[in-house]
């Protein structure tokens, strides 16, 4: 279950330490954007052996590395891959090729370590024009690819237009990712809110990203995890309904009936495997807080 | 064995980080500045020559301030100043 992921400054050893207790369900120790050229190498070191010595059992781990037209992203993979992360996040993916050239290069990686082929996965970051159109190759590049991240600040600047919270000027672009994902069978996360202090900012961005089939959301605070993981989770209402599925599903067997419906509306597939997947997701919510909120 | 040929340093003054400066000596040598000398100190020299061993590097003088950092860090911060050293200063 990956509702929410939390970026981590991949320098900052204060922030890292506590990763595990900050209530996300991954974090994203990042090797890009938070640091400088002059630290990159110190970043690279330290995210390295945050994965060797310390264990993260409440989260799950992603790595962000940095993009392929610059000279760090091999160093990142040399050092990061063998630690076995769950994820790792190239940036500024525009094509099938990038991520081509990324799994090659993990695969040597791997095969150096005496690990199994495609042990780490992907997620790569879109945040370019070009990317937004390829959408759907890039996550039907690899088998490494299990989710799509949409990142508006870098978009909007491709896009010569100036990111909002509203948000128009990316909705063509989370409708697009969305869709992309959904047709490769894969998650899809939305881009952050960054006003760290906008508290019905978070809420309604969140709900908007949810309408529009996002698994979930990253976030650059600790305050919008809680936000997330709570719009992003099932409701009892959901969950109620769930398990009614299933209980009409066993007792239309039991009566040798064809057709079940529930509520006066037929029990299809689509809502069957919705059932699943909210099941499923209480389930580990319940494993991880003893219930939902 | 490597060596290093420069002078260089890692890492932060800021809590849970360590600030640490290497320079090329005779043997290797270290030194630790913590708040928490008397509890940590002898752990933290350990760790220290713990990461001079695994690099093989025999002629580094190391001083540590530490502001708390754990142990990876520690090996991180003094991994890093020392690959630094490794390369001549710009």
């Amino acid at each position: 279950m990956r509702r929410s992921m939390l970026f981590l400054p991949g320098n900052n050893p204060n922030m890292i330490i506590n990763g595990d207790v900050l209530g996300s369900d991954s974090v994203i120790l990042d090797l890009e954007d938070a640091v400088s050229p002059a630290e990159k190498d110190a970043a690279r070191i330290l995210v390295r052996n945050t994965l060797k010595y310390l264990k993260f059992e409440n989260c799950e781990i992603i790595v962000r590395i940095n993009s392929i037209d610059t000279e760090y992203w091999k160093d990142d993979l040399d050092e990061i891959v063998p630690l076995k992360p769950d994820l790792i996040m190239p940036t500024k993916v525009s094509c099938a090729d990038d991520i081509r050239t990324i799994d090659a290069y993990m695969s040597e990686i791997e095969k150096k370590h005496g690990m199994e082929n495609n042990t780490v996965h992907l997620i790569p970051l879109i945040e370019t024009a070009m990317g937004v159109e390829n959408a759907f190759e890039i996550a039907k590049s690899t088998d490494r690819v299990v989710a799509m991240f949409l990142g508006g600040e870098d978009l909007t600047a491709d896009l010569h237009c100036k990111r909002t919270k509203v948000g128009n000027e990316i909705s063509y672009a989370r409708s697009r990712m969305v869709s992309a994902a959904r047709a490769a069978g894969i998650d899809v996360y939305d881009t952050p809110f960054t006003d760290v202090n906008d508290d019905e900012g978070i809420r309604v961005d969140c709900e908007l990203a949810k309408s529009l089939g996002f698994t979930g959301k990253a976030s650059i605070s600790p305050r919008h995890v809680s936000v997330i993981n709570e719009v992003f989770s099932p409701s009892h209402k959901d969950v109620d309904y769930a398990y009614e599925v299933f209980e009409a599903i066993k007792t239309a067997k039991e009566l040798g009936k064809g057709a079940i419906a529930l509520h006066g509306k037929m029990i299809d597939k689509p809502i069957v495997e919705r059932a699943r997947q909210v099941i499923s997701m209480y389930e580990e919510i319940v494993r991880r807080n003893g219930g939902l909120d | 064995m490597n060596k290093i040929i420069s002078s260089a340093s890692a890492g932060t003054l800021e809590s849970s980080d360590v600030y640490i400066e290497v320079e090329p000596s005779e043997n290797n040598e270290v030194s630790v500045e913590s708040v928490v000398l008397k509890q940590f100190g002898d752990s933290i020299v350990k760790t220290a020559e713990s990461v001079l061993d695994e690099l093989d590097i025999k002629n580094a003088k190391v001083h540590i301030i530490d502001k708390g950092a754990l142990d990876c860090v520690i090996r991180a911060r003094l991994e890093t100043a020392l690959r630094r050293a490794e390369k001549e200063n710009k």
